[in-house]
């Protein structure tokens, strides 16, 4: 059996779609079998990171309404073996997420796969909560600043709240991605630190990602970022979360500004 | 035309609780009215001036029925402000709305013939809110997680959170409030009219507080306080605030 993971965060924008190609290439990569679901009907998106965008036939609503088997609508990766996506639908309507339907997904997904991890849609109406409702681990992303740390404090409410776990009266494991970290601005002080998000948040940190732009080149090219440019800092800070997920213990270190003196003076673009 | 919003000052807010008389109805309705008539009858605007509820509790009524008996009410001059225990099917728009979390209180003694006119004395104790007993524990809940964004605590005697209240959470007591962690969202003490409750905190980022329906808002807290420990009390109708060390 195994875990669902859900991979969410409240706020727009802060890298949840990235994060689940990422993480889920990344685990791939150790052999494990992944799958990655895509919950954001209607403004779908992790079929282009993940470079699948033309091979999409049947998607999850095909399956929660009967119309597709499981199997027909599961994209493999052409470039790793044991990582595979479940689409969302672009035209349907979300409100075709039915509870019944998405416990029988996510339950044959948990049997055939070791790590299920749903990309859940930005919010906190229907789709999010359908996107947690069955998760074992939850993974929020946030990004240094005050609107999506608050955002991400009410969905680990709601995490605590309204998932069927929760309702069991038992805990979904809490872990916070911290993503968009950026060095200089950190040390400029024009970021939260990340000592006050995880005092704001209470939950344990999972990784710290720094904001770069092989995250952007890495979408445009349909290659989750770890399986882009593996040496990449952002890479080596998936692969090391992956890693913590996994239960292995690897120390975080808190990107640093590593541009050398005349970067500093140089390096910067006009405003 | 766009309207524009001149007025600086806030629109003040205050909750406060009031005694209600409720009403149990029993089926058959009409049999019930009767007993009513007597009662009125006995006390001649007994139900005039009154908060009245409706309690349907444990009535297999429908809408049509209840609307009857709301119109057989009105008739007899007894005006119901809210409704107790409906399915929410059974209201309509034009019916008082539900309420819920009533708390029970003594019941009120019906009039007997004696003593006809007490209903302007009556009416004038049941707007006073009810009076602390020696000797009666206050009730209390700790909580020992951090109160999250988005949701709102809320109980009738003192709360305890041990952790922190985020921004765009609330914590509401009806006796004092104890946060050891952050406030960071808003707090509201005494807010059933105990104007002896305080709010303490450790670290005090608060948007709001607020004890006995008197509020400060985090522009009209004293710069210094923030980031201390601070506890709030009332004097009078100003909130005060001080450090606690």
């Amino acid at each position: 059996m195994g875990k669902a993971i859900v991979v969410t965060s409240g706020k727009g924008g802060v890298g949840k779609t990235t994060s689940t190609a990422a993480i889920g290439a990344a685990l791939a990569q150790r052999g494990e079998k992944v799958v990655v679901v895509d919950f954001d009907v209607g403004l779908r998106n992790l079929d282009l990171v993940m470079g699948a965008e033309r091979r999409v036939v049947y998607d999850l609503i095909n399956v929660i309404q009967g119309e597709a088997k499981l199997a027909q609508a599961l994209i493999r990766d052409k470039r790793l073996e044991t990582l595979y996506l479940l689409p969302a639908s672009q035209t349907r309507d979300k409100d075709k997420l039915t509870q019944e339907g998405v416990e029988e997904v996510i339950t044959a997904l948990k049997k055939n796969f070791d790590w299920v991890i749903c990309d859940s849609p930005a919010g906190i109406e229907r789709g999010p909560t359908m996107a947690m409702r069955h998760a074992d681990v939850a993974i929020v992303v946030t990004n240094p600043e005050v609107s999506s740390v608050r955002d991400s404090d009410r969905i680990i409410g709601l995490l605590d709240a309204k998932t069927v776990k929760a309702e069991q009266g038992e805990r979904v494991e809490k872990h916070l991605l911290l993503t968009r970290y950026d060095p200089a601005r950190a040390e400029a002080g024009d970021m939260l630190q990340v000592d006050d998000v995880l005092e704001i948040l209470s939950i344990p940190l999972l990784g710290i990602i720094p904001e770069s732009t092989d995250v952007l080149r890495a979408s445009n090219l349909g290659t989750p970022v770890t399986l882009a440019d593996k040496h990449s800092e952002t890479a080596q800070a998936y692969f090391a979360a992956a890693k913590r997920l996994s239960g292995e213990n690897v120390p975080i270190v808190v990107p640093t500004d590593r541009r050398s003196f005349f970067g500093k003076f140089f390096g910067r673009k006009a405003a | 035309m766009t309207e524009v919003l001149t007025a600086t000052q806030p629109v003040r807010l205050k909750g406060r609780s009031f005694l209600a008389l409720v009403l149990s109805p029993e089926l058959p309705f009409a049999d019930w009215l009767k007993r009513l008539d007597d009662l009125a009858a006995r006390s001649a605007g007994f139900f005039l001036q009154r908060p009245i509820v409706l309690d349907l509790e444990n009535l297999d009524i429908d809408r049509p029925q209840l609307r009857d008996l709301l119109d057989q009410l009105g008739d007899r001059n007894v005006r119901i402000m809210g409704i107790e225990g409906a399915r929410p099917s059974l209201l309509g728009a034009d019916m008082p709305p539900a309420m819920t979390g009533g708390r029970p209180a003594s019941d009120f003694e019906a009039p007997d013939a004696d003593t006809p006119e007490t209903a302007p004395a009556r009416s004038a104790a049941s707007a006073r809110r009810p009076e602390w007993k020696p000797g009666r524990t206050v009730p209390s809940i700790i909580v020992t997680e951090p109160v999250r964004s988005g949701q709102s605590l809320m109980f009738e005697g003192d709360i305890t959170v041990v952790g922190s209240v985020a921004s765009g959470a609330e914590v509401v007591a009806g006796g004092s409030i104890h946060i050891y962690g952050t406030l960071r969202g808003r707090a509201a003490a005494g807010s059933m009219g105990d104007e002896s409750a305080r709010i303490f905190c450790r670290r005090l980022e608060a948007e709001l507080v607020a004890i006995g329906g008197y509020y400060k808002t985090s522009e009209d807290i004293e710069p210094e306080l923030r980031g201390q420990d601070v506890q709030f009390w009332l004097e009078g109708d100003s909130l005060l605030a001080s450090t606690l060390t």
